[in-house]
């Protein structure tokens, strides 16, 4: 397994106050990193700093072996796939929603119709392909919301809280979903979640981030058979 | 003055382009600036949107007063020979018009989500994308954009009346022709010159109109 991204003594500050202190985390092609901690843990902020979304006051993020400084923010950003809480869907219909990324890239529509559909299939909403974004329930938009992702085929999948906002049965049922495409796909992947049920269903590894600050790494197994501190085992203890 | 008039017809047309003209050109400024002041942050950001809106309920008249006395002869722009042409007016009308498209547009795209363009930015947008996205987003308000800064000058009399001068075959509006029949006791010429404003204005904005709700119903 080759490494996909690096992070390397990762600092951002807001008002004087630390968000962030990542001295050193790994991910490898094909995981899925999932990163934990309560509300204000600077979860959110991790993943807008790999979106490069908001820039770290100062670390080093090495992308497929090169600083993802060296890119552009603009072809760097057409390298991932960002999922957020809310499905923040264009008032357009399903077809156009999840094609948007793809048209960014200005690919031939041959070949978006191809993926769209293909991708429509694979989240099973393809009979909403015409339908209004306004029209759709919260999990059918979630459900939008991850095709629009995938269909970039991205080398880095970014996944914000992506089930936060559902009900407890669509939830489980998106959570299998995502569950076996990210297997079929292999995609890499970090999500964060403060819902370790969720964690320990997705993730290969699981990161601890509490204030900042990154505890522990490792399989679900390690983390929640030998927490690394007391810290982290009250957190886990909590749920 | 009757409708089988040609000079009726002539003030109309010439009504229609002015204004449209200047609406256009509120477009082309109000736009992007509308759209930069609600997307960025820099110092001043607020007084700028303070000036715009105010900007928004500016008098007519003092914008005629302002725009006759730098386009006059002996004023600033004197020898560009402007004065009582309707490029006068079609200046005079961007400065009324100009301030409301951009203080709406700047309205229109900050009740979006501001995480929208945190996705758009995730999903590979450029910036120019990412604007382009926000603007078809917010569509139905920047119509609703559109159609008041066209309303604030194909209606307003004050600003042509000072610029243009009123002359006939070359600066006479709807509007400055209404005040002229008005002063002369015509009023069956300017009831009938009101009712045809109000049919042109009724026309434009009902197209507009069933355009935007068109979309809002998709």
């Amino acid at each position: 397994m080759s490494t996909l991204l690096e992070i390397r003594n990762l600092c951002l500050t807001r008002d004087r106050r630390s968000v962030l202190a990542i001295e050193h985390l790994i991910v490898e092609s094909g995981q899925v990193l999932v990163v934990v901690g309560p509300n204000g843990a600077g979860k959110s902020s991790l993943l807008l700093v790999l979106a490069h979304l908001l820039k770290p006051d100062q670390g080093e993020i090495l992308f497929d072996g090169l600083p993802s400084d060296a890119l552009r923010d603009l072809d760097y950003r057409r390298r991932i796939g960002l999922v957020l809480q809310e499905p923040l869907l264009l008032d357009a219909s399903v077809f156009d929603n999840v094609a948007i990324g793809l048209r960014f890239r200005h690919l031939h529509t041959d070949e978006i119709t191809y993926r769209v559909e293909t991708w429509l299939g694979r989240l099973g909403i393809s009979d909403l392909r015409r339908r209004s974004s306004k029209k759709l329930s919260g999990g059918e938009a979630q459900r939008v919301s991850l095709a629009r992702a995938f269909v970039l085929e991205p080398q880095l999948l970014l996944l914000d809280e992506p089930f936060s906002s559902l009900d407890a049965p669509t939830r489980a049922h998106l959570l299998d979903d995502l569950h076996n495409l990210l297997a079929e796909t292999a995609t890499t992947t970090i999500m964060i979640t403060h819902d370790l049920k969720e964690a320990a269903r997705l993730a290969s590894r699981i990161a601890v981030l509490l204030d900042g600050k990154l505890h522990q790494v490792g399989t679900p197994q390690e983390v929640f058979a030998s927490p690394a501190d007391t810290e982290v085992a009250a957190f886990l203890g909590k749920y | 003055m009757y409708f089988n008039n040609p000079d009726i017809w002539e003030i109309t047309l010439l009504s229609l382009k002015v204004s449209a003209l200047a609406t256009l050109i509120s477009l082309l400024i109000g736009l992007p600036i509308g759209t930069g002041l609600a997307l960025g942050r820099f110092p001043g950001r607020n007084l700028l949107l303070s000036l715009i809106n105010t900007g928004m309920a500016l008098p007519p008249v003092v914008v005629g007063l302002v725009v006759a006395m730098s386009l006059w002869r002996s004023g600033p722009l004197g020898d560009l020979h402007l004065i009582y042409t309707p490029a006068a007016i079609v200046i005079a009308q961007v400065i009324i018009a100009a301030p409301v498209v951009t203080g709406l547009t700047s309205a229109a795209l900050q009740q979006l989500d501001l995480r929208l363009r945190l996705q758009l930015y995730g999903l590979g947008a450029s910036r120019a994308q990412m604007i382009f996205s926000l603007w078809r987003q917010a569509r139905l308000p920047l119509l609703a954009a559109l159609m008041a800064g066209f309303g604030s000058v194909i209606s307003e009399v004050g600003a042509s009346m000072m610029v243009g001068g009123n002359i006939l075959h070359q600066t006479r509006v709807l509007t400055t022709a209404i005040v002229l029949e008005t002063n002369m006791g015509d009023f069956q010429s300017a009831i009938a010159l009101g009712i045809l404003l109000l049919l042109i204005t009724f026309l434009i904005n009902a197209a507009l109109t069933w355009i935007q709700q068109s979309g809002a119903k998709r």
